[in-house]
């Protein structure tokens, strides 16, 4: 047993794990409380890391490099994909909100669709190269073999805004509002919480998360295109269904055991089939726990 | 005067939504930023005209809506051609027989011996309204949302290479092969999602076809790999093999064929036993159960049957193109299929025809726009549902007229 290879493979897996964990949880919210596939947030999470380039190429080519070039673009990047999130529900979801169930899911489909189409046309369909902006840390040249500087970033940026997230939800006026919406959106009506509102507000929590994953893979994995949002919006959605939907601590779980069962799988068995290994667990896990890992298996009244 | 405000409000916002991807352009081969400031006033424009007609739209629909409701008893409610054609029994023989002989006819008329091009077009348009129709008994009729059921089609395609590769098995012997082993695949993807509900269900039926379209492309020696297999016979016919136009032709029939058997056999279901059943599924699983429904049979009949017609129609596909590869079998084709079920109005069996064949037909003669018509197809899905959320034809089972008022917003977007 080579013990080095399993430890390498381990911090990767976590590392890819708390990213898809960062896009899982705006699904999970958005299911949490208006019970929608949202398929357009991968795409949400695409344009996050393209404005960032964008921001990052016009500072590199007047001369700025390093982190704070990377946290401008960060910043830039946040503001905008919140915007596009919650105009994205205004247009494509509010107008559904009584529809038949399938009806918000082909609309969301449709926006996924129109968004990649849209960067594809108006950017490149090629591949761009992401700026190095992580430089190399000196602290980090001993466990660089298993863990590079952009991964620690990548493991330091998501501790905090999972922490973030937990103030937010636990302990503010909205988070609070977030809570009574999701158990029952007509009571929280009832009670005064304005309902659209809190909907907005989880769509741009959500979107920000996906744009802070988009920021971090472009610069670890050093290029972007505008169709990494599919398998990046899937993958995610598969980790908060394995944690149990609607879950926010089931969609870190789930997202960090998807990282880490694909690194191993890819690692062990065939690089060919990571993406296999991601789905095989989920159809385990459900068949064995219908509601995922840690949701409720709610008994249906009738 | 508040419209005009909003909308240039809503032209503003649009302005600064799309600037860093409009405007900027990264160029990392020469290291320059191109600005493309022109795009900004066209944005600005084209968003304020559009919200000034969305809102006009909106409020339309509220108005009608109103309306609706104040008056629960609507003597003369208008509905589209399509909806009154799928409610009258003698007008719907009549339109049948018109679309059977324009479709029997349709080959001869568009076609020369040198360009076949509109029959291979339409051959492939029928495809798709037989794998729509398939989807429809498992969404539609059943329920279940399916978003994997591309992979039943690929398993149909690849079987017919296969065993017409390796056993030198001919098309007519492969046909019900093709179906019978999609729908064994069907059962046995069937009993372990069961016990699903809703969007647990998506998302496994989701990952079942990215496995399917990865072991295909990855697992070279059975499947060919991404290149996929090529030479794949034709249909033959008693034993000979036609060429050129005559072959497209005969293609041609043997799909239209397989149309209408299609929806002769998935009327006759849907007013069956097991087709009652179904319906009974979609509209309330609980209650179906307790009226003594067996839900495990219901449940694996619909995917069987689902999964069945898409094999069926996978070696329709792989002998028509003669080459198939994993990319044939797409998300996105899954996607296709499942949009041509709720744009047509889940359940509908005229409703997914006439969505098939728009959805499949007018990017084909959209070349021209190659590049905005997948942009344009987005749009028009999420366009559609919000105006019209119950498909083109609205299947919903006759209700007391006291319910009327609930489904009146449904009526007719194009008239007036």
């Amino acid at each position: 047993m080579d013990y080095q290879y399993l430890l390498e493979l381990f911090c990767g897996g976590v590392v890819k794990g708390s990213l898809y964990a960062l896009i899982a949880l705006g699904y999970t919210m958005v299911y949490g409380i208006i019970q929608l596939i949202n398929f357009a947030h991968g795409e949400i999470y695409m344009i996050g890391a393209f404005v960032a380039f964008i921001v990052a190429g016009i500072l590199t080519f007047s001369g700025y490099s390093g982190l704070s070039v990377l946290l401008l673009a960060a910043i830039v990047s946040v503001l905008y994909v919140a915007a596009y999130g919650f105009t994205l529900e205004k247009i494509a979801y509010r107008p559904l909100r009584h529809a038949p169930r399938l009806s918000p899911l082909i609309s969301a489909i449709g926006a996924s669709i129109f968004l990649t189409n849209y960067v594809q046309l108006v950017q490149t369909p090629d591949f761009l190269p992401f700026p190095e902006l992580i430089p190399e840390f000196e602290f980090m040249a001993d466990i660089s073999s298993l863990l590079s500087s952009a991964d620690l970033v990548i493991l330091v940026v998501t501790a905090l805004t999972m922490i973030a997230l937990t103030v937010l939800i636990k302990f503010t006026r909205i988070g609070k509002a977030m809570r009574a919406t999701q158990q029952d959106m007509i009571m929280a009506r009832l009670v005064g919480i304005n309902v659209d509102r809190v909907i907005s507000w989880t769509f741009i929590i959500g979107s920000i998360l996906a744009a802070i994953a988009g920021v971090l893979i472009g610069s670890r994995s050093g290029q972007i295109n505008a169709a990494i949002g599919f398998m990046a919006g899937i993958k995610a959605f598969t980790a908060a269904v394995l944690g149990g939907i609607g879950n926010i601590p089931g969609a870190v779980l789930g997202g960090l055991l998807l990282g880490i069962a694909e690194t191993f799988g890819a690692g062990y068995i065939s690089s060919a089939y990571e993406d296999v290994f991601a789905f095989a667990l989920l159809v385990i896990v459900l068949t064995l726990r219908p509601a995922g890992l840690l949701g409720k298996a709610t008994k249906q009244k009738v | 005067m508040t419209h005009f405000k909003k909308s240039l409000g809503i032209g503003l916002w649009f302005m600064f939504l799309t600037f860093p991807l409009m405007v900027v352009r990264v160029n990392t081969i020469d290291n320059v930023i191109e600005w493309r400031w022109s795009n900004v006033v066209w944005v600005g424009a084209c968003a304020a005209a559009i919200a000034w007609l969305w809102q006009f739209s909106i409020e339309r629909r509220a108005a009608r809506h109103a309306a609706a409701l104040a008056d629960p008893h609507p003597q003369a409610k208008r509905h589209t051609l399509a909806q009154r054609l799928s409610d009258d029994p003698a007008l719907t023989r009549r339109a049948l027989i018109v679309a059977g002989l324009l479709a029997v006819v349709f080959p001869w008329v568009t076609s020369t011996t040198q360009n076949f091009y509109h029959i291979n077009v339409m051959v492939s348009a029928l495809i798709f309204v037989v794998l729509g129709l398939g989807l429809n008994i498992t969404v539609g009729l059943a329920g279940l949302l399916d978003l994997g059921y591309i992979a039943f089609f690929a398993v149909g395609a690849y079987t017919y290479a296969l065993l017409g590769q390796h056993l030198a098995l001919g098309f007519w012997i492969c046909l019900p092969l093709g179906g019978l082993v999609s729908m064994l695949f069907g059962l046995v993807l069937g009993f372990p999602i069961l016990r699903l509900r809703g969007d647990y269900l998506a998302i496994v039926t989701l990952g079942f076809g990215s496995i399917t379209k990865i072991i295909l492309e990855n697992w070279d020696t059975a499947f060919g790999g991404a290149a996929g297999i090529a030479g794949i016979a034709r249909p033959e016919f008693f034993g000979m093999t036609l060429e050129g136009r005559m072959q497209s032709v005969y293609t041609y029939y043997i799909v239209l064929a397989l149309v209408a058997a299609t929806i002769f056999i998935v009327t006759r279901l849907k007013n069956s036993r097991i087709g009652r059943a179904w319906m009974a599924l979609r509209e309330d699983e609980i209650a179906c159960e307790a009226m003594g429904v067996d839900m495990a049979r219901t449940k694996l009949s619909a995917y069987a049957l689902g999964a069945f017609w898409a094999g069926l129609v996978g070696v329709v596909f792989a002998a028509h193109n003669t080459f198939i590869n994993p990319d044939s079998f797409t998300f996105m084709d899954s996607a296709m299929v499942l949009a041509m079920v709720v744009l047509g109005g889940m359940g509908s069996i005229l409703g997914v025809i006439i969505a098939a064949l728009t959805l499949k037909l007018l990017p084909e003669y959209l070349r021209a726009f190659a590049e905005y018509r997948m942009l344009v197809f987005g749009a028009v899905m999420v366009l559609m549902m919000i105006f019209r959320p119950q498909g083109l034809i609205n299947d919903m089972r006759r209700k007391y007229e006291l319910d009327t008022a609930d489904d009146a917003d449904g009526g007719d977007d194009n008239g007036k």
